[in-house]
């Protein structure tokens, strides 16, 4: 099967031969977009699954082990469970605001899954600034966490969103720097061709110890963004019953939560395409069949996710003051470092390169 | 139920917010009217009272075997040691010497109680500060303890085991073998502790320095218990009042300066290794003799004022029995070491974050009912 | 100190003290209201009997009478007292609030002023602690009724 560069572009090339350009061009979009809006609420289902099975394997839990075989089922059950729920809310809320904020934030993070490459050509939207894309879409989530404490009418809600606005706000910087860190390796910002620059070893062994300590502010900087422990602040179960969805029930609720496991696998999926050469596997030894690269691509984003959830299932909480001294006083002055060491990387073609 | 004035003095910037009587932090019905500037506390006002069952009234109409059934329902969590404070007051009102086999099985429960509930603090400790498998780790080793209790004497939380006079049944044939093996088992488990938890950098940085006491204000609030000695105030009941067979054991009282969260913390850790040592210094040795001596089926005691302390998991838990001479008490108070630990909460949380405030309720451990009474 | 030696000290301080020692196993001294507060001082500061624990502070109904016990503790000498105080005035009972010298008396007695309707002077914030502001009576008194939530046998 031959591919083109992106699986839209594929689409509409075969649909051009039944109707006219325009709109088989709007045609394909669609087709796409409803595609990977199944895919991914099905695999941001098995994801909260993973994620309740991995936090019962440290826990001496079993987990959900009951509907369906292993269980694979009870996070279809839940979502099922959740549609049927009533929608509650508070008096006095802002009801449009409080209505559109959990869309502000699956939207998002769905939109952000679009540019991925998944393997060679698999890819919805192979946009030239990809990276760029990526920083601006994951921010506009905390908008969606912004309204939903504010409109919510509740003092707990909004302390978890003001925390939300901060912590977002702050480690913003860090992702930006530390991808930015990367981006001097590969000199574009498009996902393809940052993949393609991978086939001569991935970035990670490119730019050695400036990308190492890149890909950690960056796990770190990625932890905090999705707002998972142990920079759960936003939620913070312990100190503010719910934080920001405090006031969400149903499927409202459900999109809240649906998006924070989205994230966490957009966070991996990034580092997996950014630091770990996407779809490419390790030593190049299934180079001849790229579509075995979704493999790679998957195995090395649960890897990442793994991490994540090891992480959580392990770490206290930050307070929120130690939460900001770590990123402004530590992260950020050690980012603006590195990235002149990876400069000077460059400069000195002081890389490893295959 | 209109029970709040909200002070409205307030400064433009601070706000009023309600932390309870449902919050996973409170650990029950514990409602926290808080002052807050941003997310810095500025006063916290407790309001008590959401469980209250009025035992010490009731007191007032039962008879003492009756009373000592009440008394599981305090602090739950240190049940047992419950029942043995208002057993001790009986028996020392009738001057009825017990025999050495009661007083060993009644302090190695009490350790055991003690254990259990510091395992649980611990895990909820954890949680509290976001670390939610210590919870799971804490309440795997209290099972085991439960367990005991459950084969001992039917009851795994409740357990009403002490009668004045004794003891309600005979230990278990299996006892002593089950403890052991507890021993050997927690004695891996302490340390495996320390590695998720005290060490974590993240929960150091949480808790040190964070709502300091002083040993000065500590024994003006009549603090006790860890929270206490945490602060270099030595108020161990078993030392200075021993009880029971605490005097035929040897023990040190975990003692620190610091009075930080972190201090109460690391006491409460050196405890259940200490009550682990206490432990096995009677367990090898339970005298033989009767598990209960025969009182009379009515209990009158003498005319006068009998006051029993004893020391709980968390604290001084007093028992004030004013008697008549008739069955049933004139009057009994319960000087309850959660009500006493909880009016130093304003004191030392004032001024932190609310994430502080759930840390430090944390280590004032914090049972509701026993509060409430 | 023992109980003498503290009797023969505290007589020395305040005139009209009542001390038993009788159905108790401690030293008991009873004090007129008008005297706590200086008593109760006293037995903090002084260097001898430097009182500064207060373990137990308990409301008592003794019919008619209404009072307050004291239970404290010194931390330095360990040894304990108990310090009485009553009054017949059942309409408005009051005594002088200790919680300028033991703080752990702020909270005992909004409990006792909640339960025996005894009122405190000079306390900082003297409101009903476990009961709600418009409950009727004071439960643990000894002539309080309430047909319905209580079983009388």
């Amino acid at each position: 099967m031959n591919i083109a560069l992106n699986i839209t572009q594929t689409f509409q090339d075969w649909l051009v031969g039944f109707m006219p350009e325009g709109a088989a061009s709007i045609t394909a979009m669609v087709i796409v977009a409803v595609i990977y809006l199944m895919i991914f609420a099905v695999a941001g289902l098995y994801l909260v699954l993973l994620e309740r099975r991995v936090a019962a394997w440290f826990q001496l839990r079993l987990g959900p082990n009951r509907v369906g075989f292993q269980g694979l089922l009870q996070t279809m059950a839940d979502a099922l469970k959740l549609v049927s729920k009533e929608l509650t809310g508070t008096d006095r809320a802002d009801k449009f605001l409080y209505n559109l904020a959990p869309y502000f934030v699956i939207i998002t993070s769905l939109m952000a899954l679009g540019i991925f490459p998944f393997t060679q050509g698999f890819q919805a939207f192979d946009i030239n600034i990809g990276i760029f894309f990526l920083i601006a879409i994951s921010s506009i989530g905390v908008i969606g966490i912004l309204l939903a404490g504010w409109s919510s009418n509740n003092k707990f809600a909004l302390i978890g969103a003001m925390r939300s606005g901060v912590q977002t706000i702050s480690y913003e910087l860090s992702i930006g720097l530390s991808l930015l860190t990367m981006v001097l390796l590969t000199g574009s910002l498009q996902l393809s061709e940052i993949v393609e620059t991978q086939k001569h070893g991935w970035l990670i062994v490119q730019g050695h110890v400036p990308a190492i300590i890149a890909f950690m502010i960056y796990m770190i900087a990625g932890t905090a963004e999705t707002n998972r422990a142990p920079f759960d602040m936003v939620e913070a179960e312990s100190e503010l019953g719910a934080g920001f969805h405090t006031e969400y029930s149903g499927m409202k609720f459900a999109y809240f939560f649906l998006a924070e496991f989205i994230n966490m696998f957009i966070i991996a999926c990034i580092a997996t395409t950014v630091f770990f050469g996407a779809w490419l596997s390790p030593f190049g030894i299934t180079e001849s069949l790229p579509w075995l690269g979704v493999f790679w691509f998957l195995l090395k984003a649960l890897i990442l996710v793994f991490l994540m959830m090891w992480f959580r299932w392990t770490f206290p909480r930050l307070r929120i003051d130690q939460l900001l001294s770590l990123e402004w006083k530590y992260l950020l002055p050690i980012n603006l470092i590195n990235i002149m060491l990876m400069a000077f990387l460059v400069w000195q073609k002081l890389t490893i390169q295959f | 139920m209109e029970t709040t004035v909200v002070n409205n003095n307030f400064k433009s910037e601070e706000y009023f917010i309600n932390m309870g009587p449902q919050h996973p932090a409170t650990h029950g019905v514990l409602r926290l009217l808080l002052t807050i500037d941003g997310e810095i506390i500025k006063k916290v006002d407790p309001d008590l009272g959401y469980i209250h069952r009025s035992i010490e009234k009731m007191c007032e109409r039962d008879s003492y075997q009756q009373i000592v059934h009440l008394t599981d329902r305090m602090d739950y969590l240190s049940a047992n040691i419950n029942n043995e404070a208002v057993c001790l007051a009986v028996e020392n009102a009738l001057q009825l010497e017990v025999t050495d086999r009661i007083k060993v099985i009644r302090t190695i429960i009490g350790e055991l109680t003690r254990i259990a509930s510091h395992c649980l603090w611990w895990g909820v400790m954890g949680m509290d500060v976001g670390a939610l498998t210590t919870y799971f780790y804490g309440f795997r080793d209290r099972e085991m303890i439960n367990d005991i209790f459950e084969e001992t004497c039917g009851a795994r939380l409740t357990m009403n085991y002490n009668v004045p006079g004794g003891l309600m049944f005979d230990i278990h044939p299996n006892f002593v073998k089950r403890v052991k093996d507890f021993v050997a088992h927690f004695k891996t488990k302490i340390p495996e502790y320390d590695r998720l938890l005290s060490n974590n950098v993240i929960f150091q940085k949480r808790t040190m320095g964070v709502g300091v006491l002083s040993k000065e204000d500590a024994i003006s609030f009549g603090v006790s218990g860890p929270v206490g000695r945490a602060s270099g105030y030595s108020c161990d009941v078993r030392k200075h009042h021993p009880y029971s067979a605490l005097d035929q054991v040897t023990f040190k009282e975990a003692l620190r300066t610091e009075g930080d969260t972190y201090a109460r913390y690391q006491v409460r850790i050196q405890e259940m290794w200490e009550s682990l040592s206490i432990i096995e210094q009677l367990i090898d040795n339970i005298p033989e003799g009767d598990f209960r001596v025969q009182t009379n089926a009515v209990i009158k005691l003498p005319k006068g004022e009998y006051y029993q302390k004893v020391e709980t998991a968390r604290g001084e838990l007093g028992v004030y029995i004013i008697s008549t001479g008739t069955k049933n008490p004139y009057r009994l108070k319960f000087r309850s070491p959660g009500f006493s630990n909880l009016s130093v909460l304003n004191h030392i949380a004032v001024g932190s974050k609310i994430a502080d405030l759930v840390a430090i309720m944390a280590t004032l451990d914090l049972v509701i009912p026993d509060i409430d009474r | 100190m023992t109980n003498e030696a503290l009797q023969n000290l505290i007589s020395s301080w305040i005139p009209d003290l009542e001390f038993s020692e009788e159905e108790s196993q401690f030293l008991n001294i009873s004090v007129q209201p008008e005297h706590l507060h200086k008593l109760m001082s006293q037995l903090k500061s002084n260097s001898d009997t430097s009182f500064d624990y207060l373990y137990c502070l308990s409301g008592v109904d003794w019919q008619p009478e209404l009072g307050v016990v004291y239970h404290l503790e010194s931390t330095t000498h360990r040894h304990r007292i108990v310090v009485k105080v009553k009054t017949a005035d059942r309409e408005n009972p009051t005594f002088d609030s200790v919680c300028d010298i033991w703080r752990t008396a702020e909270f005992h007695e909004r409990e006792v002023f909640d339960f025996f309707g005894i009122q405190f002077n000079n306390h900082p914030n003297l409101k009903r602690l476990f009961l709600t502001d418009e409950w009727e009576g004071f439960p643990l008194r000894k002539d309080y009724e309430d047909e319905i939530n209580m079983v009388i046998k």
